[in-house]
């Protein structure tokens, strides 16, 4: 690790203010991908600045019928919230099976979402549950916030402060891990929320995307079996040494027939 | 009353009240007086020519205060490899030049290139960055088959073909007669997958240099510190034997990882006399992915002979052994006389010949892991016979039954060198098959299927040879060290004792283990037993431990120590109690006279030998004796091991549903430590069959699996509950009985894993199954 100068502002104010003045400032939620970066010595930020102590970004509500999540809700919360579990019950069992327990217990919604790691698993949930994304500036729609592989709609500075999930009435992720790090080799989220289907798939690609033919098959019939006379082309999804792009396209049907099944 | 803590009692272990609070002292909690710290720079490069190195940034850098290259550190010799290998034309195997700091070239990416010696880590790591390394780079050699192409890049510019050795053993002529007479020939590719280490401890060193004394003290992570002295003396030169102390305090696990003498230890040791300081280094973990010697990567054909009621005639094996870029320290003998006497198996082959040749490449060398050229072997045999007796539609456990030398057969000569010693082969099968319910295999396998999973039983039957010996018979094929060992038991006038082994511990329980023999043998409990290794200035010369030596050799070692003390504590107690020697009876820790009550407690004799006022004529006062042994041959634990899996078509998941293993490690003196270090050995082999590979990138040589995101280590969660159970054919060769029975799983169980995929599939595949290749070998796309 280089050497930084670290500062915990307790307001998003402060926040914005030290992220300003900073040469080459770095926001940090929990830490769970940039400070692996930082001891790897791939990163090199003047100035670290901790989200950790601002109120305004911590908490788990219902508000106005919809679900409204902190960015700074530790995976672990989420998991364990019963808000969370009452209103959309596949989304604390995602959270629930994120990482492993020390992961759960520092990484954060906001920090995963705002990374885009292609392999990371809110992104999908945000997507199929066609969240929104709450920052300092304005609100982003889930379609239009992650952009490419690590690239989201963000801006310079541009700090997210909680995500709104409207309450779906079918909602369930299912996961095919990596068997080393355990993040998604491929994870499908499956919602029917307001009568309409979303199925976002993350892992498989640079970026979590909508399995469109699958939604369409689904909307016409939600089970399992819409979902066999359908294929995936490997075109354009990731290939690695744990998994080519023809098995990862093999494992996008399969785990959204699990997530279906899941869903019930 | 015989102690309740001797042989046979499942002690809790002395060391985890360490171990367990934190309290252990590791290489990396010792800090000296002044010292300094290192950072190794390493290469960023599989294979290139080093042109130039400017070190001078480096050295301005703030808290440096000294960086060393190759250039500068000539005057030690170069590191080593401990067994000399002979070619079948005759010829010595080829041991290219290893230089602690890399001069000419580098040869695989971690390769040392310079030492940055700091005030602190940071500044050394910083200062790292600050060195300009000119490299020609060229193009890097990386599997075996091509290292050995026409044209290839040589690793070592004077070594042709990038081969080390080409080694055989057996008689081809009988072997070529025994397959021409055959009425099926089973044949099979296979890869044996390379493996990091991955002990929890990462190594480290402390050179530690006094002007005063002119000596040198190394603090290190070595699983044999006198060998690490004698290496570092005899052949690196840094300075006389009796002038270096080697500690290996406690150390985290080694796996055969930590018996090799590497660059780093080196190095600090030496620069800690350039620089007038402590020098310590402690490595990261990405630098035991890219340095530590690596485990496996064989590729093997091999063909089996059988008779037409499966009698097996005639084994043939070529393997290709991958020894990286360097001979590490045993390199030479581990794919060679570590593997090729081991392809008989438990079973009676009248003709096997196998020919091995070791290639260099531009990877990590390639040394002993858990278990070192018998898991190979065990895969090879085990593998062939399987498939041999599906090929035949012989039933397995069958066809192990009618090849497996008998009980009464024993000692047994097979055609590699081995002598048997003992075993019970179909007892150790049968129980195995009662505690896996293999009768009742059919109805699970249906029942999976109707949940659309496919089901596989495998089984392993698998020998090993441990406690390597004796050392004439090693020192005849080529080993450049003895494999004895020596121990000490010291009274102390107080009646408790202090035991000094040569062998040494680093996970395996030994100061529990060693303490329940004193107990047996002297009747002195455990806690008045203090069980002291891993320093040179402390214990007698010893060998260490690997190989799974430490009680079949040291124990040995410590039971003759205490037939000294009995004896010498004999004549005290006859003296004082007035009787003949020869009517002195020991037992419970008691001298008595026979047909009496008369009795003195060895505490007793012990406290005479120290204050000898009534003392026998002739006796030397004190009570402390020493014994080496030198073992008249291996020991041969065996075993069988049954593996149920299931798979899921869908995802290629494999999961194993049950898991048997039936061993005969022969006397038993823990049998918890015992089930604990079968369990671990377990989990290792799966951890090879179906999750851990070493992957380089063919063409660059970078190691693609160079973290816990990419190379997948077992967890809790990747592996069932094991059924073990034990078979006791005492050892006849060892006073104690004993075999060991620290590898045999890591040997089994790729093997007996494989063996049940590769049922449920009904097809043959490599390690390690993972998902994507079950699923391919299921849908018949090709990996």
């Amino acid at each position: 690790m280089y050497s930084f100068d670290y500062h915990k502002p307790a307001s998003l104010s402060d926040a914005a203010a030290l992220l300003g003045k900073a040469e080459e400032g770095k926001l940090m939620a929990g830490g769970q991908t940039l400070i692996p970066t930082l001891k790897q010595r791939l990163a090199r930020p003047t100035d670290l600045i901790d989200l950790g102590a601002i109120a305004e970004l911590k908490g788990i509500k219902e508000e106005g019928g919809a679900l409204v999540i902190g960015a700074m809700a530790r995976h672990a919360d989420v998991a364990a919230s019963d808000v969370v579990k009452r209103m959309i019950p596949g989304l604390a069992d995602l959270a629930d099976n994120i990482g492993d327990a020390q992961v759960r217990n520092r990484g954060t919604i906001g920090g995963s979402i705002a990374n885009s790691d292609p392999a990371a698993d809110y992104p999908s949930a945000i997507v199929a549950l066609n969240a929104t994304v709450h920052t300092v500036k304005r609100t982003i729609a889930a379609d239009a916030f992650f952009t490419g592989m690590f690239e989201t709609a963000l801006e310079e500075g541009e700090i997210i402060t909680a995500i709104r999930f409207p309450r779906a009435e079918k909602a369930a992720y299912a996961k095919f891990r990596n068997p080393a790090s355990r993040y998604a080799v491929v994870g499908a989220f499956v919602a029917r929320t307001g009568g309409s289907v979303r199925v976002a798939i993350t892992g498989a690609a640079p970026s979590v995307f909508r399995w469109t033919e699958a939604e369409a098959a689904l909307s016409a019939n939600w089970s399992a079996a819409a979902i066999d006379g359908l294929s995936v082309k490997a075109d354009g999804l990731n290939a690695d040494i744990h998994a080519s792009a023809d098995y990862r396209a093999n494992l996008v049907k399969v785990m959204t027939k699990r997530a279906v099944l899941a869903a019930g | 009353m015989a102690p309740l803590d001797g042989i046979g009692a499942s002690l809790r272990r002395k060391e985890d009240q360490r171990f367990l609070t934190g309290k252990g002292r590791y290489t990396d909690d010792f800090n000296r007086h002044g010292q300094l710290h290192a950072y190794f720079l390493r290469s960023p490069h599989a294979h290139a020519r080093i042109r130039g190195i400017d070190t001078g940034r480096a050295k301005a850098a703030p808290g440096v205060v000294d960086v060393f290259t190759g250039a500068d550190t000539k005057a030690i010799g170069g590191l080593i490899c401990g067994w000399m290998i002979t070619s079948k034309d005759g010829t010595p195997m080829k041991a290219g030049s290893h230089r602690p700091l890399a001069e000419d070239k580098v040869r695989y990416v971690g390769d040392h290139v310079a030492i940055v010696i700091a005030e602190t880590y940071n500044e050394a790591k910083d200062a790292a960055e600050l060195i300009d390394v000119d490299y020609d780079v060229l193009t890097a050699v990386v599997v075996t088959d091509k290292a050995r192409a026409p044209g290839a890049p040589l690793v070592h510019d004077e070594i042709a073909k990038n081969t080390c050795y080409e080694w055989s053993l057996g008689d081809k002529a009988a072997t070529d007669a025994a397959f021409a007479k055959a009425a099926h020939v089973t044949k099979l590719d296979i890869v044996n997958n390379r493996l990091v280490p991955n002990a929890i401890e990462p190594r480290a060193a402390i050179g530690d240099y006094d002007s005063g004394m002119d000596s040198f003290t190394l603090y290190t992570t070595s699983q044999n510190p006198h060998v690490a002295r004698l290496v570092l003396s005899a052949f690196n030169g840094i300075a006389p034997e009796h002038k270096l102390r080697v500690i290996a305090p406690d150390v985290g696990g080694g796996f055969g990882s930590k018996i090799f003498i590497y660059a780093e230890e080196t190095v600090c040791l030496w620069a800690s006399k350039q620089v007038g300081r402590p020098v310590k280094w402690t490595g990261d973990r990405s630098e035991a992915f890219l340095a530590d010697a690596h485990g496996r990567d064989h590729v093997t054909t091999a063909e089996m002979a059988m008779a037409r009621d499966g009698t097996i005639l005639g084994l043939r094996v070529h393997t290709t052994a991958n020894l990286g870029a360097y001979l590490s320290t045993f390199a030479s003998c581990v794919p060679t006389y570590l593997y090729a006497p081991l392809l008989s198996g438990q079973y009676r082959i009248p003709a096997i010949y196998a020919e091995v040749d070791g290639v260099y490449t531009n990877t990590a060398p390639v040394d002993a892991y858990r278990g070192a050229g018998r898991p190979e072997a065990t895969f090879v045999i085990e593998r062939m016979v399987e498939t041999a007796a599906r090929e035949m539609k012989i039933d397995p456990a069958e066809f192990r039954r009618r090849n497996f030398v008998p009980a009464d057969a024993f000692p047994y000569q097979t055609p590699v060198i081995m002598t048997y010693d003992s075993g019970q082969y179909h007892k150790v099968l049968d129980e195995a098959l009662t505690l896996s319910d293999y009768a009742g295999f059919p109805a699970r396998k249906a029942e999976s299927a109707a949940r659309g999973k496919l089901r596989g039983i495998g089984f392993c039957s698998y020998i090993e040879a441990c406690g390597i010996a004796p050392s004439a018979a090693v020192g005849s094929l080529g080993a450049g060290v003895g494999l004895w060992e020596s121990a000490k038991v010291r009274f102390n006038p107080t009646g408790n004792v202090l035991l000094y082994t040569g062998s040494h511990q680093h996970g395996q329980g030994h100061e529990t283990t060693f303490a329940q023999l004193i107990s047996t043998y002297l009747g002195v409990p455990t806690d008045q037993v203090e069980v002291i290794h891993g320093d040179t200035e402390k214990t007698p010369f010893g060998m260490g431990t690997y190989g799974s030596r430490s009680l079949a050799v040291g124990g040995s070692a410590i039971v003759k120590a205490c037939e000294k003390v009995i004896e010498k504590g004999r004549k005290i107690a006859a003296h004082l109690l007035e009787a003949a020697e020869g009517d002195i009876e020991f037992k419970d820790g008691k001298f008595t006279v026979a047909g009496t009550d008369r009795a003195k407690s060895i505490q007793e004799i012990a406290f005479a030998a120290y204050v000898p006022h009534n003392y026998p004529q002739g006796v030397e006062p004190g009570l402390e004796e020493s014994a080496f042994y030198d073992p008249v041959n291996f020991t041969f634990p065996s075993g069988t091991q049954v593996c149920e899996v299931e798979i899921d078509p869908d995802t290629g998941v494999t999961t194993i549903v049950n898991f048997v293993a039936i061993d005969d490690f022969g006397k038993i003196i823990n049998p918890m430590i015992v089930e604990g270090q079968v369990h671990g050995g377990i989990v290792q082999g799966i951890g090879q069959a179906l999750l851990e590979n070493a992957v380089y990138d063919p063409e660059s040589g970078q190691l693609l699996t160079g973290s816990y995101m990419d190379y997948t280590m077992p967890r809790a969660d990747d592996v069932p509950s094991f059924k073990v159970g034990l078979v006791e054919t005492p050892c006849p060769h060892n006073p104690l009985g004993v075999k060991g029975c620290g590898e045999a799983g890591a040997i089994a169980a790729p093997a007996s894993v494989m063996n049940a995929v590769t049922d449920a599939i009904g097809k043959h595949m490599q390690m390690p199954a993972t998902p994507e290749r079950v699923w391919r070998a299921i849908h018949g796309t090709a990996v």
